[in-house]
């Protein structure tokens, strides 16, 4: 009585059916964890800073997110049948390349600009270079990267003022005029700031809540700090890169930020602006274009956060995480080379 | 009464934390397992060399005794095989064997009735290393957890490299698996006897045994049985922490000595031998009884009475499922050892040898059955891998057939517990592309 292998199956001769064996090369046992739980977990991680959003922008900003979300997925789809690929939509990543779209663009975009982005990110950065695992950069950073060369007006002016849809709900477009608070530090410095927004401890609390215009991803910095450190604590992500991006942002801002020669600048202004959170929890520690040991990380982390700086303080641009965080990606596979992880032991040292 | 154990950490780099699934057969006390009709003993137990290492000294039809000899080494690494039951020989044929697929074996008629023999005690202490090393060969032991190296060879290392520690694995860190666990629990001071046995044969003066701390209650009855027979062995007690009981990762923990690359423990000046082996070595010594029964643990959701079974080598799986009342119905892999490095087989006409310590019947809610997906680079097999290598790049090479580029990472220093493809999100199977590396690169 011989129980077979699966493909040997028929014609066992015994009384009850015998068992059909799996054989496999072990392990035997998974942990569980999958692509698409990971996934999940990053989505639900983002919820309460996409929902505060939505409260604070109004239905456009979710009718942006929800264009971002089904163009990515739809395009994906259709990529990977185009490809003839296996379709796995479902793994969730395109949903999250969706949402982070979403959160790199001002709220009061027209909507046809999302479908065009989501080409770029998915089709072009990430089908056509492999799929998933196998793209060089992050897909919604070129997704924003390729909207602000193609549509600089909408990019750099649709910012909506918070709660301005509870006024009125035709002065729409008058609240369309709203800057950031780095746009206006670009071009008039903290005085500029500050004839914009109420100075000392209530800017710096709005700031931490959202109340102020930007993009999706930038604005509620505690949220998304929150669900930073959700991921840190499911241990999606490591410390190493928000870790290593924040501090040398912090650093560097407070040496060369301010007008009143060396440390002077303001580094807490820096941190709770722009894409910062989102940037050092989400966006550069994406596992494909980050490298994956804890040195490669830090040194990938404070790349991002040189380059940051050195953006938006010198720089044309009023934000530099997204361009920061394309410009290290290609070095990805050197800093894997350059750290690789530490053995257990080296071969063993030549007898005398 | 002071305590004995000392608390250690653990090993450096990597490892996992799978759920242990011991609580199947933890609590069964080891049953012995009533004769078989007919045993089918293989005259090739051990995975080491590609020809068989051993010869049939008996024929068809010749009348056995419990323990004769009938096979003996044409290999230097072959060892000592005897018969595990009295009986007559039917045939000496192929027989299948789990790793070598097919082995000659001797199939032997067990005779039920034949009295069972008496193995003599021997006053072991007044032998010397010498002497004690021919009883270990003679009796035929091998390391009863995996490859099974012989014992004899193992003890005697090479003048080069003087050894001062003995290291007792007792971690049994494999989920499932409580073979090592039951005997400490039961046979603790043969244990502790086993230890002073080997201690002699290498000279050592130091002896540790390494245990992990989801055993309290074998760290208790070892404890107990040092009391009255403590002599320069010591408790490591480690953090559970899968693959510790790896011999590398044990030195590490309860050494800190850290065995190079390529090289064996005594290089350290270290020798390891398992629980069961220790035990095996004490009834060999002390009892002078050879090697033809086992300590086996079937587990898993798979089979209808998970037990800690002591069985004649040669009894056959199916015979076991027999005698465990079958198997239920959604049974998905029947696996020789541990979930996490046993091997995975087909054919249930396989007979027990020295060398593995479980089977395991695993449902297809157990067993990992899944196909798998695109890399993602998360890097979770990079931070588990306890010999720091990167399994996430070696795989890729070997998926791409490009299997001498595999040994710039290392791939040679992968001892296959897989953790890696454990971890890994998109169920890539890694440390199989590993194996198949190492396979593709033969030494010489």
């Amino acid at each position: 009585m011989a129980a077979e292998s699966v493909n040997n199956s028929v014609g066992a001769e015994t009384k009850t059916a015998p068992p059909i064996l799996t054989v496999s090369v072990s392990p035997h046992i998974h942990s569980g964890k999958t692509t698409a739980g990971i996934m999940w977990t990053v989505i639900l991680s983002l919820a309460p800073a996409l929902a505060a959003n939505i409260y604070f922008f109004g239905s456009h900003a979710a009718a942006v997110l929800l264009t971002s979300v089904l163009s990515c997925v739809m395009i994906e789809a259709a990529c990977q049948k185009l490809l003839k690929r296996p379709v796995r939509v479902s793994d969730g990543s395109a949903v999250v390349t969706g949402i982070l779209l979403a959160m790199v663009v001002p709220p009061g975009v027209p909507l046809y600009i999302m479908p065009l982005a989501a080409v770029m990110s998915i089709f072009v950065v990430k089908e056509l270079v492999g799929g998933l695992g196998f793209n060089v950069f992050n897909p919604a950073l070129v997704g924003r990267a390729f909207l602000v060369a193609c549509f600089p007006v909408a990019m750099t002016t649709a910012y909506i003022d918070p709660m301005s849809w509870l006024e009125a709900g035709a002065g729409a477009a008058d609240a369309l005029s709203a800057a950031t608070p780095l746009t206006l530090l670009k071009h008039g410095g903290m005085e500029a700031v500050f004839q914009h927004y109420p100075s000392g401890a209530q800017f710096y609390f709005d700031l931490v809540l959202g109340l102020r215009p930007g993009s999706l991803g930038e604005t509620p910095a505690l949220l998304l700090a929150l669900g930073g450190i959700f991921l840190l604590l499911r241990g999606i992500i490591t410390w190493h890169i928000p870790v290593a991006m924040m501090a040398t942002v912090a650093l560097f801002t407070w040496m060369f930020g301010g007008d009143t020669g060396l440390f002077s600048g303001n580094p807490l202004f820096h941190l709770l602006n722009g894409g910062i959170m989102l940037g050092a929890f989400y966006m550069a520690t994406d596992y494909v274009t980050s490298p994956t040991t804890g040195k490669g990380k830090l040194a990938f982390g404070i790349g991002v956060g040189l380059l940051t700086t050195i953006i938006r303080l010198k720089g044309g641009y009023p934000e530099g995480v997204a361009y920061a965080i394309l410009l290290m990606n290609p070095l990805t596979p050197c800093f894997e080379r350059w750290f690789a992880p530490k053995r257990f032991a080296g071969p063993p040292k030549a007898k005398a | 009464m002071a305590k004995l154990a000392t608390i250690f950490s653990t090993f450096a780099l990597g490892g996992i934390h799978p759920p242990d699934s011991k609580e199947l057969s933890k609590d069964l006390p080891v049953e012995v397992m009533p004769l078989p009709d007919v045993v089918t003993i293989p005259l090739n137990m051990q995975i080491l060399t590609a020809t068989p290492p051993v010869e049939a000294v008996v024929d068809k039809k010749a009348v056995l005794s419990e323990g004769q000899l009938i096979g003996k080494p044409i290999h230097f690494l072959g060892v000592n095989i005897h018969s595990s039951v009295s009986g007559t020989v039917k045939a000496v044929d192929t027989i299948s064997h789990h790793m070598m697929l097919r082995v000659p074996g001797v199939i032997v008629d067990v005779d039920k009735n034949a009295p069972p023999p008496h193995w003599p005690a021997r006053a072991w202490q007044e032998l010397n290393s010498r002497e004690l090393l021919d009883i270990i060969k003679e009796t035929g032991v091998v390391g009863m957890g995996g490859a099974g190296f012989p014992a004899h060879i193992k003890l005697n290392p090479p003048p080069n490299s003087p050894v001062d520690i003995l290291l007792i694995n007792a971690a049994e860190c494999e989920p499932y698996l409580n073979c090592d666990y039951r005997l400490m629990l039961e046979r603790a001071a043969d244990l502790l006897d086993g230890v002073k046995i080997i201690m002699k044969t290498l000279g050592v003066e130091k002896a540790y045994i390494g245990i992990e701390d989801n055993k309290p209650l074998a760290v208790k009855s070892l404890e107990e049985a040092m009391a009255e027979r403590h002599q320069g062995i010591g408790l490591a007690v480690l953090k559970v922490k899968y693959p510790q009981g790896s011999e590398k990762q044990l030195i590490q923990a309860v050494t800190g000595r850290v065995v190079p690359d390529g090289a064996l423990p005594a290089a350290v000046g270290v020798v390891v031998q398992n629980v069961g082996t220790t035990v095996a070595i004490y009834e060999a010594v002390a009892l002078s009884k050879p090697v033809y029964e086992k300590v086996l643990t079937v587990s898993g959701r798979g089979i209808a009475r998970p037990a800690n079974l002591k069985v004649r080598l040669g009894t056959t799986v199916q015979q076991i499922i027999d005698y465990l009342g079958g198997t239920t119905g959604d049974l998905a892999k029947v696996i020789l050892g541990g979930p996490m490095m046993g091997l995975n087989v087909s054919d249930l006409n396989i007979p027990v040898t020295k060398t593995f310590s479980g089977i395991l019947f695993l449902t297809k809610e157990e067993a990992a059955l899944d196909s798998f997906g695109p890399c993602i680079r998360c890097g979770r097999c990079i931070s588990v891998c306890p010999m720091g290598l990167n399994p996430m790049e070696t795989s890729a090479h070997a998926e791409a057939g490009h299997y001498a580029d595999t040994l710039a990472y290392g791939v040679r220093s992968c001892f296959e517990c897989g953790c890696c493809a454990y971890m890994c999100p998109a169920k890539r199977p890694l440390v199989q592309f590993m194996k198949l590396s190492k396979l593709k690169n033969p030494i010489r």
